[in-house]
């Protein structure tokens, strides 16, 4: 059933389960995202796309809003692009981001993130944690210096492959991608080495092994693919 | 008492030093040292990265030789991966390395060195810079900027930009040259050679008129070391066996294999700089200074191999001794113009090479060592890249050992010898600033890359103190 919601003062058309940001993306209108990929479902971790509502004296994440008749939302005042710019710029001083040297340089969505919000520093300080890098898989690398937790990878691996090798230990900053139990990536006995982790990592955390410098492209659109074909069975290229 | 002149920063060179001059109550040269006072930390915080990446990242050690420092770090990962890198892979790291060195060298003759030359040690601080080259001398001015230009799209036209391109990897490179791109390098080399040309006669007849300078510009015997080829021992800038020689000729290393250099380098440090000083073993330190770059590569090899830059290598021997060695750091303006048109030479055969436009310039391979030696020939001397690595590739250890630092021991001796050689008398009495100057371009005649960055903006103003023994400020001044 459709419904009508007003965003950015633009009338807008959407079906009863939609979400914002899917209502806005319809409509051609952007949103800044991180923690979302088509595909996948939405767990609003990265705070992005959070968006004001009309009646509501929170912010909310567009990802994971569904719309309602009538919903008033803004999805770019002073107040939401100020947010984002002390949300990317806290991504980058939590852990080591260093574009210059990253396999996923120019092919990276905070990098580009980053630009699009006109960052060119961090107000805060660096934390520089002394984190690892897992090599031990045969095809495939985590770099724990570059991972933002947004659990694509997470996600990928258990809805899409079904192997839920990927998952979240620890909270907060010291929250951290694990692999099993914790035990190497390369002694995983449910690692099915299908990649899809890979391909999902909007940054240079995951990364095919031997990746120098910007060298680690991917293509995020085919965990979609597969979504849309397992489900709908439509083959879309 | 004893006085201290402190140069501080010097400058045209690449990266921050300062000098410090100590006279003696007579006012005479005592002592002299070049301090090295930055610190950068490379070795330490690779440790724990993949190898693929050691490319990329250890090009950043230098904005002006990233080219050096990616040519070792990937032949330390081919040296890891055990694999033997594709024929075209080699010839395209030989050409991206030509066009370093063209750069390089003629950064370090137009841009740095020339305004001494050109203008002269005591003109104008103020125009004494490659900004009052171009107001005096604009035709060579030009020239040399567009022939630096030429040796950064050489690496360009490779690598996909001019500075930092991470296009080496171990087991080859990541893409090959295309017809279009060749060409267009080719069609830049008949003004090149013209440039080179020009600086050739220039430097020959400044060599002839300026005997002082030759004379006491750190000239002294050191051991030269380098690579030289492996077919006749010529004239080598990236894979050759390690030749060491000493200043009356005399071979005392050859056809060593550069992966083991451990066993013939030490390196020293001294609490003054921090710059290392490597030193040749079996002679111990101090004794065992030797001198890379180009001024060795020219006295250790046998020929370069092409024929203008082997006229020109004839010419450079005859200012040497009876066995055409040639001791004076002044030399290294002459070598490194012999080594442009060298570099030239070298390109143009490799663009005649059918193999340069081969699509098959990458070996893929994996962690089959876990320790690889890549030893390439920067600008400014041979480069060591020593890295150990886990099972899985993560680097565990690394030891970089940088041209400049191999000539620090000679430096300090060129320092010293041109303090001694024109500072005289000099007490409460201001010493003038053109002196001082000379003893800057001692060290600007050795090219080093301390930070390996030129300082494009702002400027580095020379500041000279004057120190008395008790600690009292006799004098300061700065330009």
């Amino acid at each position: 059933m459709a419904r009508t919601l007003t965003i950015n003062g633009q009338m807008v058309s959407a079906r009863d389960e939609d979400t914002i940001l899917r209502a806005a993306q319809d409509a051609g209108i952007h949103i800044p995202v991180l923690c979302h990929l088509d595909g996948l479902s939405d767990v609003g971790a990265c705070r992005f796309c959070l968006v004001e509502v009309a009646g509501s004296n929170r912010l909310l994440p567009a990802c994971t809003t569904r719309i309602q008749e009538g919903m008033v939302v803004q999805t770019d005042t002073e107040q939401l692009r100020n947010y984002r710019r002390h949300l990317i710029e806290l991504l980058f001083a939590e852990r080591n981001h260093v574009c210059a040297v990253c396999v996923a340089n120019g092919n990276c969505e905070m990098q580009s993130l980053a630009i699009q919000l006109g960052m060119t520093h961090s107000r805060y300080d660096y934390m520089f944690p002394s984190l690892g890098v897992d090599l031990s898989h045969e095809r495939f690398g985590l770099d724990h210096n570059r991972c933002i937790m947004c659990t694509r990878c997470v996600r990928a691996c258990d809805e899409i492959e079904g192997a839920h090798t990927l998952d979240v230990f620890g909270r907060g900053a010291k929250a951290r991608i694990v692999t099993d139990l914790g035990m190497p990536w390369g002694e995983s006995p449910t690692c099915t080495s299908c990649g899809k982790c890979v391909m999902a990592c909007p940054t240079g955390a995951l990364f095919k092994q031997g990746s120098t410098v910007a060298e680690m492209t991917r293509d995020r659109s085919k965990l979609n693919f597969l979504k849309t074909a397992r489900e709908e069975r439509k083959w879309i290229v | 008492m004893t006085t201290r002149v402190v140069i501080d920063p010097v400058t045209r060179i690449e990266g921050h030093a300062k000098i410090s001059i100590f006279l003696d109550e007579a006012g005479e040269v005592s002592d002299a040292l070049f301090h090295v006072t930055e610190f950068r930390g490379f070795e330490k915080f690779c440790e724990g990265r993949p190898l693929g990446e050691m490319a990329g990242i250890t090009a950043r050690v230098c904005g002006i030789c990233p080219v050096s420092h990616l040519l070792a770090s990937a032949k330390a990962g081919d040296d890891i991966f055990a694999v033997q890198v594709p024929p075209a892979a080699e010839k395209l790291r030989r050409l991206m390395n030509l066009g370093q060195i063209t750069q390089s060298h003629a950064l370090s003759f137009f841009h740095l060195s020339a305004p001494d030359l050109l203008l002269g040690y005591d003109s104008d601080p103020a125009q004494r810079n490659v900004f009052g080259l171009i107001a005096q001398q604009p035709e060579l001015a030009r020239r040399g900027i567009r022939l630096r230009q030429f040796g950064q799209e050489v690496i360009e036209l490779l690598g996909g930009r001019k500075i930092h391109p991470a296009w080496a990897v171990p087991g080859g490179v990541r893409e090959p040259l295309t017809p279009e791109n060749r060409e267009r390098i080719r069609s830049r080399l008949p003004e090149a050679f013209e440039t080179v040309e020009i600086a050739l006669d220039f430097i020959r007849d400044y060599i002839r008129t300026h005997r002082e300078e030759v004379e006491h510009f750190g000239n002294f015997p050191t051991l030269f070391a380098g690579l030289v080829s492996k077919d006749g021992g010529k004239w080598e800038h990236h894979d050759g066996w390690l030749r060491v020689v000493d200043s009356e000729g005399n071979v005392l290393v050859d056809q060593f294999d550069p992966r083991r250099y451990y066993e013939i380098v030490g390196e020293a440090v001294e609490s003054w700089s921090y710059l290392k000083s490597p030193y040749y073993k079996p002679l111990g330190y101090p004794e065992g200074a030797y001198r890379v770059g180009p001024l060795a590569r020219l006295n250790i090899c046998e020929s370069i191999g092409t024929p203008k830059a082997d006229a020109e290598l004839e010419r450079f021997r005859s200012y040497g001794n009876a066995r055409g060695i040639v001791t004076s750091s002044f030399m290294y303006h002459y070598a490194r113009l012999i080594e442009i048109l060298a570099a030239l030479e070298h390109m143009q055969r490799l663009l005649d090479d059918p193999d340069i436009l081969s699509p098959r310039v990458r070996a893929q391979g994996s962690i089959n060592r876990l320790e690889g030696v890549g030893v390439s020939e920067a600008p400014r001397g041979t480069l060591y890249h020593h890295y150990q690595v886990d099972e899985n590739g993560l680097i565990k250890k690394v030891n970089l050992i940088i041209a400049t630092g191999q000539n620090n021991i000679a430096m300090n001796r060129t320092v010293k010898q041109i303090a001694k050689h024109w500072i005289h008398g000099a007490r409460e009495a201001k010493i003038p600033e053109g002196l001082l100057n000379r003893v800057e371009a001692g060290i600007r005649a050795f090219d080093p890359c301390l930070s390996c960055s030129t300082h494009a903006f702002g400027q580095m103003p020379l500041q000279v103190t004057l120190f008395a023994a008790d600690g009292r400020v006799l004098d300061v001044r700065s330009r």
